[in-house]
């Protein structure tokens, strides 16, 4: 087939092509997952019995606030990685700042409290089980974003997929929160961020066989 | 040629054919400038790429300029191609300057490999008789609703699929030479 014929066949009745905005696209995918991951927490961890006294402690709001910063930073670099072309450097460095932010609290805290208590800052009651709980939590976002990003455009599958991971780990993290009894930033710091970090390797790896196109 | 993107995405067809030409100028002088030890496969993914930029139209960001999105997109083909031959590391390099994308052109419009007119015949009718109807008989919406009793939603969504599924009907040709 000649290329001039694909291409009046293309242009012929072209309708009126609405601009959807990426924040719109991936917007509808993280409220649709976390509403699923609401749902699977309530159902199979339940959420924590002492969340109104954890609501009043300003720990929690620094906690809710990483992984929400997490989640911000990590959006906005979905919905660049969704256009091609777009520059993406400055955003990158972004996801940074909520990480070293973070880390310098807990150095913070770790050289002010005594040598004692500084293992229960770090490991608290569930360490173990908190990077895994996390992971299962960020599922549903990690599907129902890849799935949006499947309609755009990405052309660095190994970083779109990877970032696809960290949001729906923070994601996942959010709605842990509820869950998790733990406040200390230390334990935050290091456990938290290591349940980001697991569906962010999984992107990563399936990136290239889930994004091409 | 930004402007014409635009009126296109706007619906004016002519608008849309002449960026569409403009730029299957530009796409074949650039793959052949990086697949020279290869040019019979420059026309394949050149139709390929307008593939995808069509299919991909959507992504595009009025108020961005439309040089390093229409780039990005042929790149990505173009490395897509490279793997699928696996000599990615060695070629791969030399895609890096958006720049030159447009400095030349080339309007010798060659015959491509894969036929579409056969790989259409094997895309099922919900799919085919759409792309027949409104890209190939230039019939609009309302007329083939009408002509074939489908529904205006089964049309738009089989055109869609349609040329989704050409576009990977090219690549799987690829994969099996």
């Amino acid at each position: 087939m000649k290329t001039t014929d694909l291409i009046s066949m293309l242009a012929t009745g072209i309708g009126v092509e609405p601009e959807i905005s990426q924040h719109r696209r991936f917007g509808a995918a993280s409220v649709t997952g976390i509403v699923l991951a609401s749902i699977l927490m309530l159902a199979s961890i339940h959420i924590n019995p002492e969340i109104y006294s954890a609501l009043l402690s300003w720990k929690f709001w620094v906690k809710l606030g990483f992984v929400a910063a997490m989640a911000l930073v990590s959006f906005n670099l979905l919905s660049k990685l969704s256009r091609p072309g777009s520059r993406i450097n400055f955003q990158l460095v972004g996801l940074l700042f909520p990480v070293v932010a973070m880390w310098l609290l807990s150095a913070l805290i770790l050289l002010k409290a005594d040598s004692p208590e500084r293992e229960s800052l770090i490991f608290g009651q569930t360490w173990a089980v908190c990077p895994f709980l996390i992971s299962m939590l960020s599922v549903p976002v990690f599907i129902s974003t890849l799935w949006a990003m499947r309609e755009a455009a990405p052309t660095r599958l190994k970083l779109t997929g990877a970032v696809v991971g960290l949001f729906s780990g923070a994601m996942g993290a959010a709605v842990y929160c509820f869950h998790c009894p733990e406040l200390e930033a230390p334990f935050i710091s290091i456990w938290y961020l290591l349940g980001m970090l697991i569906p962010t390797a999984i992107g990563a790896l399936w990136g290239e066989k889930f994004l091409r196109w | 040629m930004r402007d014409l993107l635009i009126r296109g995405l706007e619906g004016d067809a002519h608008a849309y054919r002449a960026f569409l030409d403009q730029l299957s100028g530009h796409l074949r002088s650039f793959l052949m400038r990086r697949l020279s030890g290869i040019p019979d496969e420059v026309e394949d993914i050149v139709q390929e790429s307008l593939l995808a930029i069509h299919d991909k139209r959507h992504t595009y960001d009025r108020s961005q300029p439309m040089g390093a999105w229409v780039f990005a997109i042929a790149r990505y083909k173009l490395v897509d191609f490279f793997r699928r031959r696996e000599i990615k590391d060695s070629l791969c390099d030399q895609v890096d300057d958006e720049r030159d994308f447009f400095l030349s052109t080339n309007m010798d419009a060659a015959e491509a490999h894969r036929d579409i007119m056969k790989l259409l015949k094997l895309l099922p009718d919900r799919q085919r008789i759409p792309i027949v109807c409104t890209k190939l008989d230039g019939l609009s919406v309302e007329e083939t609703v009408r002509l074939t009793g489908m529904t205006e939603s089964a049309i738009k969504v089989g055109v869609h699929r349609g040329l989704k599924a050409l576009a990977k009907a090219i690549r799987g040709n690829h994969e099996n030479d």
